[in-house]
This record gives structure tokens, C-alpha cells and sequence, in this order.
């Protein structure tokens, strides 16, 4: 990268890794200085919108996030909802002198740990066929 | 009860100190490092997009778990029992809707700043300048409140520093991280801080449990019979596992359960985060690193929280220093000294980790968002300008907030601007990034109004609120119950009025780009 007077290149000598184009520089670029949106051809979004394997991925993806935030969004709720109004029920024990209040606040962790696991194990699947689909379009594939 | 050791107050804050300038030491040592990398926006903004999965879950983490949720939380169960601990759960469930809706979409679309993925296929200028309005918002307010919590804290840590002193000493160590590290320096502060943290509960956990001899029965029975002093001087004895001890209102609880599980996932300097990651997949993974390191964190307070109620009591706490010192008293009663002096030194890093994460966010909105988006057009008038700004807001930020926690002084009541912050996420944030990223219809109209009516929505309904007004003309504490949906009808009114139709290419581009990865920003190549 020799800058000589004329040159237009007015990209730094040292630690030159800026990923926003300096201006004047001719020709292309190289790759890691390319912005997401100069890397990949306009024309392939749509292609790969109309394909029925995208469509069958999106979908996919919603059938679980769909149902799964409602899920904990009523459970979580459930919470503040059985405490205010249900104080009866919720301070009966059930283990020494643990309440039910106290086990179903708890349990809000395990509930949460249990649909993030969920979730990763089904997003592996995600992650194959979008891989399997980028190849069918010949996009460069994610490291 | 055992009984209390002799308070040795210069020995005790000088082994604090020793352990706190480690931590600073440290934390110096890496903003060094920091500095001397390879310089560019991406590695400034985004730390080249090279942190790994369980490193940025800790960061997270790091970033997450301020000191009101360390020493507030556990102080909150110490002093009333169950209501706190309840309180504690919403912050992990909302990282559920971190995880479904927002992490991948927002690392696939978007480059350093939430506003990117709000921008995509928008006006970009009028989006941008609303979300960086309503970003330097919660950003300024969060920080504030954390700033003077650090006063106040330093104050009661270290008896030899006055407020004035430890605002300007945390505020000078944030520019410092974030104007010379970038968020590379703030990444590994927020990782050793969490490690810290984390290790710190787990050894008072433990602690707690060898007093009850390994016992859970033990430790639990122990609860339902705790005696305390009421403001009349009444002697009461409460069972700590009932709920409704201090929360009297149901509602407040919704409120605020929605101001959480909404808030945090709008966030700008959690949000952030997720670009420093190399792929949308090790953004999944970092997320469920954080939902394990916080959930643990969490599920410890009810040893440390409760373990201070059973093992001090209300009383004892109340005397020594108060509900924000029963954590790290109990530290002292239990591990001697050195122990207490090392749970310090936790809360200072928790607090100096969050700050910063908060100076880069603010100070990249501003930058990226405002400046280069806004100002200019998108186009860099010189190489190397956005960060440059960055830099200078960092500092300004900085020094701003200095000023204002020492005008506000140490006696403001700050938890409502923590409060405010996850309301306005929730409100303004986050249902404008829902609906740009599932609904084909939004357009610019509908990203402002709705920034823009969660953002003062918010901040009205708290001026008028029980915290502000002796007779409040709003009931609720936190305000998301009614600005929540307030901020997803004024984005869907908006979007309805306006003639606007947003470009359909645009959207196509937008979904497949945050459902495939396809195009987003790689790592920096070294």
C-alpha cells in the first residue's frame, strides 16, 4: 500500500482496516474492506425470497419462536398475576417450610434455561438448511 | 446469632483500595493493549467483530448485572424477603426475548448500532435521528443513576473518599476505557468483572450454606421467623417466603415484569453487544451463555439475599450501612476482612463495567447514528472521522455525566431512572424493531411517531408518577403497563396515516438478509 504524492488513496499507512470506503480510492476493493452491501449481487435477494426452501425455513423458525414466546410470556406472568391476587394459594407449602410461591419463582429460571435449550437444539436444524440454501444459490457460505 | 466483629475501618478500606487499584491496574493494562491493536471503525465500534460466544456472554453479562442488581437486589431481600427475589426473576426471562426476536436479526442486518436494523429499508435520516434521540436518552438517564449509585457506594466502601471524589474517579476510568480502548478494552472489562462478580456470590453462597451446615431445610425454616424494627419502633416477626412484604400493589409488578421482559431486549449497550461477535450463530450462543451466567447469579440471591436476613437481620443491616451494604456485610460477618474487602472491590468493578458499556453505546449512536448518518449523509468527509467523533463524544459524555451526578448530588433518588430506561427500551425501542423487521407495511412515519411517542410517553407518565408526586396523577411506578402499548399503537397509527410505501425490494432484502446471515458484516481478517 506505497502512497506517492498524486495518489489518491488517502487510506492511512499503518492500521489502515477501515470497513468504510475512504474516499477517491479506485478499483476494486479487497474483500475485508468491502461493506455487507457491496458483497453480494442485488439480484439474488429476490431469487432466494421466491424460493420455497426459504419459505419453508421462515416458516419454520416462526413455528417455534411463535408459540414458544407466548409460552413464557403467560408463565412469567403467571407470576406477578398468582402472587397479587392468588396469595392464598401461592403461600401454601409444599417442601418444609418452601412455598409455592417461592418453587414457582424458581422454577422461571429452569422454564427459561429449558426453551433457550430448545431453541439452540432447533436452530442447529435452521442453521443446516441455510446453509444448504446458500449453497443452492452459490453464495459464498458463512465461516 | 454469632457474634459481630470489631469494625476495623482504616484496615478494612485500605485492603478494599489495595484490591480495587488491582482491578483498575488491570483493566489499564488491557485498554493499553487495546489501544496498541489495529485501529478502523470495526475494530473500534464492534471490537473487529472477534469476541467469542461464552466470551461475549459474559460481557453480557458484564453489562447486564449492575450494581442495583448486586447490592440493590440482594439488600431488597435482606430487608423484606421474598418480593425481592421475585423481582430478580423477570431480568433472566427477558433474555428469552433477546434470544427468539431480536439478537439474530439485528447481528445479520446491522452493523454497530440498533438504529442500523431500524433504518434498512426506511428514510434513513428522520429514523436514525429518533432512535439516536431516544438511545442518548436511556443511555444519559442509566448512566446518571449509576454514577451517583457509585458515589454513594464508594462513600459507604471506602470511608476515606467523598462522593465528589469517586464520581469523578469512575467517570475519568469510563473515558478512559472507552476513548482509548474502544469496545474491545470495554469487552474485558465487562468479562473480568463478571468473573468476578459470579465468583463473588458463588463464595458467599457458599458461605451462607456452610452456616446452615449444608442444610437446605435448615436455611429456609430459618426464614419465617424474621424479627425487625418498623419506622414506629414496633418490634415485628415476619415469614420472609411470604409474598406481598413491601409490593402491595399487583400491579406495579405487571408494570414493571413488562418494563423488564420488553426493556431489556431494547437495550442500545446490550443490543451493541451482539455486533462483536463474528456470525449471528455465535450471537445465539453468547446469549445463552449470559441466560446461565445471570440466571446463576440470580438463583444465588436467594442464599446471599435471604442468608443476610436469616444470619444479620433487617436490623443489624439497617444499622450497618443499610440495604445496599447487607451483600457485602455479610461478607465481612461471614469470610472476616479481607473477604469483605474483596466483595467491594466486586461492586466497584460491577459499576465501573456498566458505566462504560454505557459511554461506548451512547457515544456510537451518536457517532455512527447521528453524525455520519445524520449529518453527513452517510459518507465519511475524512478517513477515520466516525471514530474520531466517537472518541470526542465518549469524553463529553463522560464529563457530562460527572457534572450532573454532582450537581444532583448523592441524596437524588435515582431508582427511578433505572426504572425509566427499561421503560423507554420497551416503549419506544422495541416495538419499532418489531415491526420493522416482520411488518412489510412500516414505513418512516411509523419508526418516528413511534420512537418518538414511547420515548416522551415514558418519561411524562414518571414525571407524573408516585416517585415524582406526593398525589400522583399516574398510580404505577414503572409506566410500560400503559407506554408499551402506547409506543406499538402510535408505530402502527403512523405507519397507517402516512402515504409512504416503503420499498418491497427493501423489505425482501431485510428478511432474507436476517433469516440466511447472508451479506452481514464479517470479522476483521488478522
Amino acid at each position: 500500500m506505497a502512497s506517492s504524492p498524486g495518489d489518491r488513496d488517502y487510506t492511512p499507512l499503518v492500521g489502515s482496516q477501515t470497513d468504510i470506503a475512504p474516499l477517491g480510492r479506485g478499483g476494486p476493493k479487497p474483500g475485508h474492506e468491502r461493506t455487507a452491501e457491496e458483497d453480494v449481487d442485488p439480484v439474488l435477494w429476490s431469487a432466494i425470497a421466491r424460493d420455497p426452501d426459504f419459505a419453508a425455513l421462515v416458516r419454520g423458525k416462526m413455528k417455534l419462536i411463535i408459540p414458544a414466546t407466548v409460552f413464557f410470556i403467560i408463565y412469567y406472568f403467571l407470576l406477578p398475576i398468582g402472587v397479587g391476587w392468588f396469595p392464598g394459594f401461592m403461600e401454601r407449602k409444599v417442601w418444609g417450610d418452601v412455598n409455592i410461591a417461592y418453587l414457582f419463582a424458581l422454577s422461571q429460571f429452569f422454564m427459561a434455561w429449558i426453551l433457550a435449550g430448545i431453541y439452540v437444539v432447533a436452530a442447529a436444524v435452521w442453521d443446516k438448511r441455510e446453509h444448504a440454501l446458500l449453497t443452492k444459490h452459490h453464495c459464498e457460505t458463512k465461516s | 446469632m454469632i457474634p459481630l466483629p470489631p469494625l476495623a475501618a482504616t484496615s478494612q478500606s485500605n485492603t478494599s483500595l489495595v484490591m480495587f487499584l488491582a482491578f483498575v491496574a488491570a483493566t489499564l493494562v488491557i485498554t493499553w493493549f487495546s489501544a496498541r491493536k489495529s485501529s478502523g471503525a470495526s475494530a473500534y465500534f464492534a471490537a473487529g467483530r472477534r469476541i467469542t460466544g461464552w466470551q461475549n456472554g459474559l460481557a453480557v453479562a458484564g453489562d447486564y448485572m449492575s450494581a442495583a442488581s448486586f447490592l440493590g437486589i440482594a439488600g431488597m431481600i435482606a430487608m423484606n424477603g421474598y418480593d425481592g427475589f421475585m423481582y430478580s426473576v423477570g431480568f433472566l426471562v427477558a433474555y428469552l426475548t433477546v434470544l427468539f426476536i431480536v439478537a439474530e436479526p439485528l447481528r445479520n442486518a446491522g452493523k454497530y448500532t440498533m438504529a442500523d436494523v431500524l433504518a434498512y429499508r426506511l428514510k434513513p435520516r428522520p429514523v436514525r435521528a429518533a432512535a439516536s434521540v431516544s438511545t442518548l436518552t436511556v443511555s444519559l438517564f442509566y448512566m446518571i443513576a449509576q454514577m451517583v449509585g457509585a458515589g454513594v457506594l464508594v462513600q459507604q466502601l471506602i470511608p476515606g473518599i467523598s462522593y465528589e471524589i469517586a464520581v469523578i474517579g469512575v467517570g475519568i476510568l469510563m473515558v478512559v476505557y472507552v476513548v482509548f480502548g474502544g469496545m474491545l478494552a470495554t469487552t474485558w472489562v465487562q468479562i473480568i468483572k463478571a468473573v468476578l462478580l459470579v465468583a463473588g456470590s458463588l463464595l458467599l453462597s457458599f458461605l451462607v450454606l456452610k452456616h446452615f451446615d449444608f442444610d437446605l431445610g435448615k436455611f429456609f425454616s430459618s426464614l419465617t421467623a424474621i424479627t425487625s424494627t418498623t419506622a414506629e419502633g414496633q418490634s415485628v416477626t415476619r415469614n420472609f417466603l411470604t409474598p406481598g412484604l413491601i409490593f402491595k400493589n399487583p400491579w406495579d409488578q405487571i408494570s414493571l415484569g413488562m418494563a423488564l421482559v420488553l426493556g431489556t431486549a431494547g437495550l442500545p449497550h446490550i443490543l451493541i453487544r451482539f455486533y462483536t461477535v463474528p456470525d449471528a450463530k455465535t450471537a445465539r450462543a453468547s446469549v445463552v451463555w449470559a441466560m446461565l451466567i445471570i440466571g446463576l447469579f440470580y438463583i444465588m440471591t436467594t442464599f446471599f439475599g435471604f442468608g443476610a436476613a436469616s444470619i444479620l437481620g433487617p436490623d443489624h443491616i439497617a444499622q450497618h450501612g443499610g440495604t445496599n451494604m447487607a451483600a457485602p456485610e455479610l461478607a465481612r460477618i461471614l469470610g472476616g476482612e479481607i473477604f469483605f474487602a474483596f466483595i467491594c472491590a466486586v461492586a466497584f468493578a460491577t459499576i465501573l463495567a456498566v458505566v462504560a458499556g454505557l459511554t461506548i453505546s451512547a457515544s456510537t449512536s451518536f457517532a455512527h447514528d447521528f453524525f455520519t448518518n445524520v449529518i453527513h449523509h452517510g459518507r465519511e468527509h475524512r478517513p477515520g472521522e466516525e471514530v474520531r467523533v466517537a472518541r470526542i463524544t465518549a469524553f463529553v459524555v463522560g464529563a457530562l455525566s460527572i457534572v450532573i451526578a454532582i450537581i444532583l448530588g448523592p441524596t437524588v433518588n435515582v431508582a427511578f431512572l433505572v426504572g425509566l430506561a427499561f421503560a423507554v427500551a420497551a416503549s419506544a425501542n422495541l416495538p419499532v424493531m418489531i415491526f420493522s423487521l416482520y411488518w412489510r407495511r412500516f414505513n418512516t412515519a411509523g419508526a418516528v411517531t413511534g420512537l418518538l411517542v414511547g420515548l416522551l410517553s415514558s418519561i411524562l407518565l414518571i414525571a407524573v408518577s408516585p416517585d415524582f408526586m406526593k398525589s400522583a396523577w399516574f398510580p404505577l411506578k414503572n409506566p410500560a403497563l400503559v407506554s408499551i402499548p402506547l409506543g406499538f399503537f402510535a408505530a402502527w397509527l403512523g405507519t397507517v396515516l402516512s402515504k409512504e410505501v416503503p420499498s418491497a425490494e427493501k423489505f425482501t432484502e431485510m428478511h432474507v438478509r436476517a433469516n440466511t446471515g447472508l451479506g452481514s458484516e464479517k470479522a476483521s481478517a488478522h
